[in-house]
């Protein structure tokens, strides 16, 4: 891991800009958020290109499906909370249901949006987003990951959600090889004793508390599940198979998202004893990205309690 | 086209809703009739669109916004000949393509999927903007409801047409006056529809629509206007054509049955007859 820190939201503008460059069918759109998205960027470079919508992001929705129909690779930029809260039917119907090629930047995610609070923290769109058929849900780890989940979106025909967060993150994905594929996920850190399936800025933290668990004899395998749908069946049954305890980690609700992902697929094909880290079915609460990673057990030091703690 | 021949035509498509609603035994044939003058003006006269070629790049796009009167855009599509007038009676049924809303990736000529109020609009915006972006001359039309407008997202979109001065869009709304729960205004008034897309930088015209004139000459006005999207605020007959259906909200959602079936094609045909009877004079 290296010390550069970088929020996975301005992976994202820049990825954009590069994207724009490659491809001219590609337009960003957004509901006057373009400053904390990050789609800014874009809108220097590409200005014709960049579409604000206002603060509409319904109809932001909409016109990304509409503008799709005529062959355009619209990015449909706002806050977690809205572009898959507020807008989930427009989402669902609009995009989803036509399976239109729409590419939703969805930054802010989770509770390391930190001090705006619960209003804006949103524990639950990768949950509602896995839902809607044909919809690919990634959620990048870091910097890298994430401008390379970008490029892929841009390739892949169809919808897609793309989870980017406020906060700055370490790299995880600094190695050489590295390669990006859809619906791949990655061996970070081999081990035996217990695997840790991580995603998003929560793979960084995980990372660390099998340090820490190392010193205490734990020999944890790390895995970074960036695609949560479709998810990696492969690599999860293999990683249970391999260390028999499996826990999940996500700054997202335990209901519905990665933990539930990886749930679906062992229970079904490899059952196995798993603990879910990520939020327990409570709203969030103002506070720096730190304090609040901390405070509800998903930093390093609380994961690697909580590992410890199911292995005993 | 003669208003005649277009008078014929809409009669064909009001007895294409009303027999594949009464196969499918479900369906919402009052919107559907009160529209089909409009469809039929669309489809038949104003719109540029290759029946053989439902995909010809530089079509003519249409949305329809309040998606559940699909019977009314199905029968157009079909006497158009997109697909065959019979496949009509297979609506809402299991494996058929006319599915209960429109479906664009089944259905030829259907431009986009709909059926959820207030969200065609937007993706109608949506195509407008692709064309002022890219150059291209296409124009796109969308029909709402006058009940749907009762959602925000219509008024998001109206404002940004608006202000980005969409001039290559259309958005017609069937003023019927009815909505499920009854009268619009006792419901939940959207009036004056009028003033309120003027207030949203629209040019607005005002028509009768089942008045041919007036629908051709509201739709060249609307070519003509330049700088700001065109509203059309079609006054309608809700079950237009079919005596009893007429200004009724009860057929809103509902099927006739067979002894209403019968009486409904009595009084189209009826109308054949007087269309037939013009022609000879």
């Amino acid at each position: 891991m290296s010390d550069v820190k970088i929020a996975t939201r301005e992976s994202y503008g820049n990825a954009l800009v590069e994207l724009g460059a490659k491809n001219e069918n590609v337009v960003v759109l957004d509901a006057d958020l373009a400053g904390a998205t990050k789609t800014g960027t874009f809108k220097k470079a590409y200005p014709d290109r960049f579409i604000d919508c206002g603060i509409a992001e319904c109809n932001m929705m909409g016109i990304a499906a509409g503008l799709a129909t005529v062959g355009k690779i619209p990015f449909a930029s706002s806050f977690a909370m809205f572009a898959s809260g507020r807008a989930f039917e427009q989402v669902r119907n609009s995009i989803g249901y036509p399976k239109l090629n729409v590419k939703i930047g969805a930054t802010h995610a989770g509770i390391t949006v930190g001090e705006d609070g619960a209003t804006h923290q949103c524990n639950e769109d990768i949950a509602l987003m896995r839902e809607i058929p044909g919809m690919v849900v990634m959620v990048p780890a870091d910097d890298i990951e994430a401008k390379a989940a970008v490029m892929a979106a841009a390739e892949h025909e169809g919808p897609v959600y793309l989870r980017f967060g406020r906060a700055a993150c370490g790299l995880v994905n600094d190695f050489p090889g590295y390669k990006f594929e859809i619906g791949k996920g990655t061996v970070l850190k081999e081990g035996k004793d217990v695997s840790i399936i991580a995603t998003g800025v929560c793979v960084e933290q995980s990372l660390k508390a099998a340090e820490a668990l190392k010193a205490k004899g734990i020999d944890a395998e790390v895995i970074n599940i960036c695609t949560i749908k479709p998810i990696d069946k492969d690599l999860i049954i293999k990683t249970a198979k391999k260390t028999g305890k499996v826990v999940t980690v996500e700054e997202h609700s335990v209901i519905g998202g990665l933990g539930s992902a990886v749930c679906d697929v062992l229970s079904e094909e490899c059952p196995t004893k798993v603990k879910k880290i990520g939020i327990n079915d409570v709203f969030g609460e103002s506070g720096s990205a730190g304090a609040l990673l901390t405070k509800y057990g998903l930093d390093a030091d609380g994961i690697a309690k909580s590992v410890e703690q199911f292995l005993s | 086209m003669t208003n005649l021949e277009l008078q014929r035509h809409a009669n064909e498509v009001r007895k294409g809703i009303v027999s594949a609603v009464h196969s499918a035994k479900a369906g919402h044939p009052g919107g559907s009739l009160s529209a089909a003058d409009i469809f039929t003006f669309l489809y038949f006269e104003e719109m540029n669109i290759d029946p053989k070629n439902p995909k010809m790049e530089n079509r003519d796009r249409f949305v329809l916004s309040k998606g559940h009167t699909a019977p009314g855009l199905y029968s157009t599509l079909a006497n158009r000949g997109y697909f065959p007038v019979e496949d009509l009676l297979t609506l809402r049924k299991l494996g058929s393509y006319l599915q209960g809303h429109p479906d664009m990736k089944h259905i030829p000529g259907v431009d986009m999927s709909s059926g959820s109020l207030g969200q065609g609009i937007s993706a109608a915006v949506g195509m407008a903007l692709g064309g002022k972006m890219d150059n291209k001359d296409y124009r796109v039309y969308t029909l709402l409801g006058d009940g749907e407008i009762q959602e925000g997202q219509v008024w998001e979109a109206a404002m940004f047409a608006g202000h980005r001065k969409l001039d290559n869009l259309v958005v017609i709304v069937d003023n019927n006056g009815l909505q499920i729960d009854g009268k619009i205004e006792d419901v939940c008034s959207p009036y004056p529809i009028d003033k309120k897309f003027e207030a949203f930088n629209f040019h607005v015209i005002n028509i009768d629509a089942h008045n041919f004139d007036e629908i051709r000459a509201a739709f060249k006005e609307a070519r003509e206007t330049k700088g700001q999207p065109t509203a059309i605020i079609v006054k309608s007959i809700k079950g237009k054509g079919v005596s009893f259906m007429e200004n009724n909200a009860g057929w809103h959602g509902k099927a006739p049955n067979d002894e209403e079936y019968e009486q409904a094609m009595k009084d189209l045909n009826a109308i054949d007859e007087t269309l037939k009877k013009a022609g000879e004079n």
